[in-house]
């Protein structure tokens, strides 16, 4: 059984290998480039982390001159992803555009089910990055240095505490429903048009507290006006030494955002291919692993074509459950 | 204080380096053309540009950007005046009165009085940045969804509260704009809302450009088809130096309107989110409710072009702010320049003022040098520029309506906004016959979505208390300020009636 097992292992690693060789990157790259501008959608406002991400890699493609067309990062927020979600569906067969993704990727054809967007049918090109997740408060609420005082702060409000986020359904309202029923409270979720703007409100206090990306808050926390109190990794990130993690304090909430490329239905297996091989070389490239490393950001795996489809279906399935177990209307808050 | 001259003369100095210098002329030249073409605003050039500014260090490529973001400013307000579309949505507030005063045979003075207007509003913010840069940043996070909205409303107020125009018809322009506005999906539960025809390019919502456009570019040129009747006019235009010198000695006819402009521009550019096409809009709006002449405005008041001109060059230096203290961009514009800022491994925040003096300051710098330059080349260039209106209207036609499909399809790239601005092109035509004033339909289109989302994330955060808009300090002045804006012409219409009354 141990050798067939092997063998068979040993048979579809060469099947594997054969079949990379076959499509090896450098030779569909030479029959498809882009033929215009690239347009890079973003399903996130301005300032928050996907934006950055996407400017990063803009630059980085400009930089290493690894396009013959520019990428043109183009912004579509609106409701939580859905517009940048239409978009890329109305663009099928479209060689020329491609889409950042949040995990409202996977929430908001669940949520808005007569948005008509099945992700399964978008072209997957890599996984760049896992984001990570803290909760983080004002620097100037002393009375709250960890999690049991931050809960206890929380009750004490009887539901008017104000957390900040990029919108209904995207994962930090994720994230804001699975804490609520996990501590019983309930909080009050003010959407705003991106993690950039969530910050600058928690530093202005007129939010209470948030659960952005570690690059959303960096600059703040170094700066000493909002201080992080729990992370939702399974260990602590090399960032964060000190700030424990929910799992450590007894507390199951773990969650991930991926962050990563994908076209429009479609899309032509050439230029599919073309995009792998580009969004690799970026992936392999040390100013990413550099930004991934100070953004507290997950990038050792790299993830793509069919094996991006396995993991979006399985995310997917995953984010279905974690919506019924908290119900949809936690979410949207309605 | 000394610190601030200090670090600014340092900053004079890496402006003045022979690249960086180079950096400025080449960006204000382009950003000219950039602003002056339309559908091809300031977003959309430092973002085709960017790719440019790696060849060069960080510095000289930030400069190069504001640069071109600041040439745009300027080069907005060209077609605007000259052809009646406008260059940029930034540009737009210049269209009201920029073009009867070409159409009337001004337009070197118009011209003039935009380029003049443009390089105060440049200093007088750029001043205002070096010395209260970080007091401002605080101010600005003050303010939260609660002020924000107070602050629209004051815009609004400006528009309602104007002298002149039929208050009843302002209200119902504004009141179209805010439908329009609608028009998308729902800000905070993300569902789609008055997609008509279940047409998907309506989930998108209305571009504010492509109305503009439409109104302004289609409307304004049926509106002179069917003037003229089709008659071949010919605007004679002679540019001589004591006219010029005429044009510039004009300036103390708006230079109150201007400084006013200059300083709200500044404020509201230094708020995120806002940006310079508000600015704009709410400084001619205030321009026309101070006037002593009120009902000259929309009508070729050179005061309506300085005004919106100055605020929208000062909101530009005003976005700044937030994109380099907070990280934040306070315009599209600079969320593009916050990208590059990444790529070139500076990282925008509290910190950046501190750890990155040499790169802060010699932006700071290069804005002074930036708006020397703009001018004189902006009106070197004027006498070409109106030539334009020499050619007649015949042969105009075409062309603006060729650019106006241009304009419309570029944002986009989609077919579906060239539709929308033909009928927005229609629908203006028949505002202005029926005399209806259609500004405050652009200004409300404009804001109705800020306004929207501020009003809707205060009432969430105060569990749907409408008190908190005047428990606040800051929002409780913008309202009162509000409130009185729009009695201003009522107390005044009584008040000279009383007058009136007296002399009998």
């Amino acid at each position: 059984m141990g050798i067939t097992r092997r063998l068979f292992t040993g048979i579809a690693a060469a099947i594997g290998m054969t079949a990379m060789v076959a499509g090896a990157p450098g030779m569909a790259a030479a029959e498809w480039s882009p033929k215009k501008p690239v347009e890079f959608i973003i399903m996130a406002g301005t300032g928050g982390g996907a934006d950055q991400i996407a400017r990063l890699l803009q630059g980085l493609i400009e930089k290493k001159k690894l396009s013959p067309r520019p990428f043109i990062p183009i912004n579509k927020p609106g409701g939580s992803g859905a517009e940048a979600l239409r978009y890329l569906k109305d663009k099928a067969g479209d060689d020329h555009t491609v889409l950042v993704t949040l995990n409202s990727f996977y929430t908001t054809p669940i949520i808005q089910k007569d948005l008509g967007v099945d992700i399964s049918t978008f072209t997957p090109i890599g996984r760049m990055a896992l984001d990570t997740f803290l909760l983080w408060v004002n620097s100037d609420r002393k009375e709250i240095s960890n999690l049991e005082s931050y809960v206890k702060a929380v009750k004490e409000t009887g539901g008017t505490w104000k957390v900040g986020g990029t919108g209904s359904g995207q994962e930090d309202s994720i994230l804001t429903a699975m804490m609520e029923k996990e501590f019983g409270y309930k909080v009050t979720y003010i959407p705003f048009p991106g993690g950039g703007t969530v910050a600058k409100n928690l530093v202005g206090n007129h939010i209470d507290s948030t659960v952005n990306n570690p690059a959303e808050q960096n600059e703040f926390m170094r700066a000493g006006e909002t201080k992080p109190l729990v992370q939702f990794t399974p260990e602590r990130m090399a960032a964060y030494p000190d700030v424990p993690t929910a799992k450590e304090l007894g507390h199951d909430i773990v969650y991930f955002m991926q962050r990563s490329i994908n076209g429009p239905p479609g899309m032509s297996k050439e230029a599919q291919d073309w995009y792998i091989n580009l969004f690799k070389t970026l992936f392999d490239s040390e100013e990413w692993q550099t930004f991934c490393k100070e953004d507290g950001l997950t990038c050792d795996e790299w993830v793509a074509g069919d094996a991006l489809a396995t993991f979006h279906t399985e995310q997917a399935r995953r984010h279905k459950e974690l919506i019924e177990a908290v119900g949809a209307a936690a979410i949207t808050g309605e | 204080m000394e610190t601030i001259l200090v670090a600014l003369a340092g900053g004079l100095v890496e402006a003045f380096q022979p690249l960086n210098l180079m950096m400025i002329l080449l960006g204000c030249t382009v950003g000219l053309f950039v602003g002056a073409m339309p559908g091809l605003g300031s977003v959309n050039g430092v973002a085709i540009l960017l790719p440019i500014t790696f060849l060069v260090p960080p510095t000289a490529a930030i400069i190069f950007l504001a640069a071109v973001y600041y040439g745009a400013m300027y080069g907005g307000a060209i077609s605007s005046i000259t052809l009646g579309i406008p260059g940029a949505s930034t540009a737009v507030a210049t269209v009201f009165d920029g073009r009867p005063l070409a159409t009337s045979g001004r337009a070197d003075k118009a011209l003039t009085a935009a380029a003049i207007a443009s390089f105060i509003g440049g200093t007088i913010s750029v001043v205002l940045f070096t010395l209260f840069a970080p007091p401002l940043a605080d101010f600005a996070l003050k303010f939260g969804p609660a002020e924000e909205f107070a602050l629209m409303v004051l815009a609004f107020a400006t528009f309602i509260g104007l002298g002149g125009d039929d208050i009843p018809k302002t209200i119902f322009s504004i009141l179209v704009g805010l439908v329009l506005a609608t028009i998308g999906l729902d800000i905070i539960s993300g569902k789609p809302r008055m997609v008509f025809f279940d047409i998907p390019g309506f989930l998108r919502g209305i571009n504010f450009l492509v109305l503009a456009i439409g109104i302004y570019g289609i409307g304004e040129m049926l509106w002179t088809l069917e003037k003229t009747g089709g008659n071949v006019i010919v605007h004679k235009v002679k540019m001589t130096w004591a006219g010029f010198v005429e044009n510039v000695k004009s300036v103390k006819e708006y230079i109150k309107t201007t400084t006013l402009g200059s300083v709200l521009g500044y404020f509201v550019g230094t708020l995120p989110a806002a940006g310079a096409t508000p600015a704009s809009l709410m400084a001619y709006g205030l321009a026309k409710t101070f006037s002593k002449d009120p009902d000259s405005f929309g009508k070729g008041n050179v005061s309506g072009v300085a005004a919106p001109e100055a605020a929208n060059n000062a909101a530009s230096t005003g976005s700044m702010l937030p994109m380099i203290t907070l990280g934040i961009p306070g315009s599209p514009t600079t969320a593009i320049l916050l990208g590059g800022m990444i790529i070139w491994g500076l990282r925008p925040g509290p910190l950046l003022f501190t750890e990155k003096p040499d790169f802060v300051w010699g932006l700071i710098g290069s804005l002074y040098v930036a708006n020397v330059f703009t001018v004189l080349i902006n009106l070197a260039f004027i006498p070409i520029f109106v030539r334009v209106l020499t050619l007649p209207f015949t042969i105009l036609a075409p062309i603006i309506f060729v650019l106006c499909i241009v304009g419309g399809y570029a944002p986009t790239q989609t077919m579906h906004d060239v539709w929308l601005m033909l009928l927005f092109g229609i629908m203006g035509y028949l505002m202005r016959k029926l005399n209806y004033p259609v500004a405050p339909a652009v200004l409300a289109i404009v804001l109705g979505p800020l306004a929207e989302r501020s009003l809707r994330q205060s009432l969430l955060a105060s569990q749907g208390d409408p008190l908190v808009f005047l428990e606040r300090p800051i929002s409780a002045i913008c309202i009162a300020l509000a409130v009185a804006l729009m009695l201003y012409p009522v107390i005044n219409g009584m008040l000279k009636r009383r007058r009136a009354a007296q002399a009998e």
